[in-house]
């Protein structure tokens, strides 16, 4: 167990933990934001918006999040798009993550009954201002539980960046392997410090929870 | 009230539905309506259920599209989705049969929210619009609550009030008193009639037979997507023309 402490270990291990933040970070943002814009695209009343929305999610959300790291890396190069390895892995976790994001959204929205819309619309408030101003409120209550799942996955899926040369936590892995140092002991470690992370994810989560109960 | 029905009918109208019909698959639901309503008249559509009155209701403010012909408010056709149509919702109130308060706003909140966002009105005049139209319909003393918290006649009146703060032209009733218990009813209909008192044009769907007596300008009696009859309530009450509207009547004046 004290592998982590020698020959300089530790400070690659901690070097690949904040990658790994930082990456999930990154895609959560994204994620998130393209979640809301697919989620409003598949409930306008637009024809076209609607179709995208469903397009997006079909394809992102069934797709092995592993092409899709096999999609941005050698795919995107020939038609002359070059990007650094932790740019390709935050454009294909969320875009991934984004279709699941919306899909929450979206089953939120649903719960909301039809007529808060119809009483919102009849005052006279646009598509925009009924979504953000009544919908989605609403929406929320339902919303966090799952969407908790949907972000505490979102870091344990980015342990593919360590396969496509970006250097986080989980190839760290690879290096400590290859060193012979015990596999058991190196698992402990990194699985500790996903643990971690997933824990501080669900107390947000959890408090966000507390907080939209109390508010009603 | 309804001797100067006549009279108001006279001038243009603020309502006008011509050649309208709509269609939900097969069922013809609205079968060439023609309907005027004039500035301050006070319309009860009254039918059996599933002869189209809550959709034509819902077609006046456009919540329900139509096939064909046209529907004007205030001389101007209904326009397509948008930022015109919203402009022009706002000055055309609607209460539903089942209040559809915003569950998570309070009910001041109800009340300034579209105010604020659409009517770009200032918050603290919001406020103060709001809490006297909640006095006004008798629920000031509920202002800070959640809707849940209201029984149903308290909401339906918060929902009045929520419709009236934004000035609307005309006002629109679908069943407004169908979901509540029996003993909250007459709240709701003294707050409606108070408000056909002070000139406002309403369209009301409802089986309320004494607020239609009371309050209506004009009766409109609809069966299977048509207006079958129309008359002064008077009229329609103590000497219907058709079988369809004595056959109704006589259901439901029965006990």
């Amino acid at each position: 167990m004290g592998l982590i402490f020698e020959n300089g270990n530790f400070s690659a291990f901690v070097e690949g933990f904040l990658r790994t933040i930082e990456l999930s970070a990154l895609s959560a943002l994204f994620a998130l934001l393209l979640g809301f814009v697919l989620a409003a695209f598949r409930v306008s009343p637009v024809p076209v918006l609607r179709w995208f929305g469903t397009a997006w999610v079909t394809v992102f959300r069934n797709t092995p999040l592993l092409l899709l790291f096999f999609a941005v890396t050698f795919m995107l190069p020939p038609l002359d798009v070059h990007l650094d390895s932790f740019t390709a892995a935050v454009i294909a976790l969320s875009a991934y993550t984004g279709s699941f994001v919306c899909e929450v959204l979206r089953a939120g929205i649903n719960t909301v009954p039809l007529g808060q819309a119809e009483a919102a619309r009849s005052l006279g408030m646009g598509f925009g201002q009924t979504l953000s101003l009544v919908v989605l409120p609403q929406a929320a209550r339902s919303v966090i539980s799952p969407m908790g799942s949907v972000f505490i996955a979102l870091p344990r899926n980015s342990a593919i960046a360590g396969a496509f040369n970006v250097p986080e936590l989980f190839s760290f892995q690879k290096v400590l392997s290859e060193e012979a140092y015990d596999i058991f002991a190196i698992f402990f470690w990194i699985a500790l410090a996903y643990l971690a992370i997933s824990f501080s994810i669900n107390a947000v989560f959890s408090t966000l929870e507390r907080r939209v109960a109390v508010a009603r | 009230m309804t001797e100067n029905s006549a009279e108001l009918r006279d001038t243009a109208p603020l309502v006008a539905l011509r050649g309208v019909n709509k269609h939900y698959g097969a069922l013809h639901v609205l079968q060439d309506i023609d309907l005027e309503i004039a500035q301050g008249e006070v319309v009860v559509l009254i039918g059996p259920s599933g002869s189209g009155k809550s959709t034509l209701c819902r077609t006046i403010n456009r919540l329900e599209t139509i096939d064909s012909g046209t529907i004007e408010v205030d001389g101007r056709p209904l326009p397509a989705e948008g930022r015109e149509l919203a402009r022009l919702r706002a000055q055309v109130g609607m209460v539903f049969q089942s209040f559809n308060l915003f569950s998570h706003k309070t009910v001041l909140e109800n009340v300034v929210l579209a105010q604020v966002k659409v009517g770009k009105v200032a918050k603290a005049e919001a406020e103060r619009t709001a809490r006297e139209l909640l006095e006004r319909v008798g629920v000031g003393a509920q202002a800070d609550k959640y809707p849940s918290q209201l029984s149903g006649g308290q909401q339906q009146r918060v929902a009045i009030a929520r419709a009236l703060a934004m000035n609307p032209k005309v006002m629109l009733f679908d069943e407004p008193t169908s979901a509540l218990d029996p003993e909250m009813v007459n709240e709701v209909l003294e707050v409606m009639r108070s408000l056909a008192a002070r000139g406002m044009t309403m369209v009301v769907v409802t089986h309320e037979m004494g607020f239609a007596r009371s309050a209506a300008n004009r009766v409109l009696f609809m069966a299977d997507g048509r207006i079958v009859e129309e008359s002064t309530p008077d009229a329609f009450f103590t000497a219907p023309r058709t079988d369809r509207a004595k056959d109704f009547l006589s259901k439901i004046l029965q006990h």
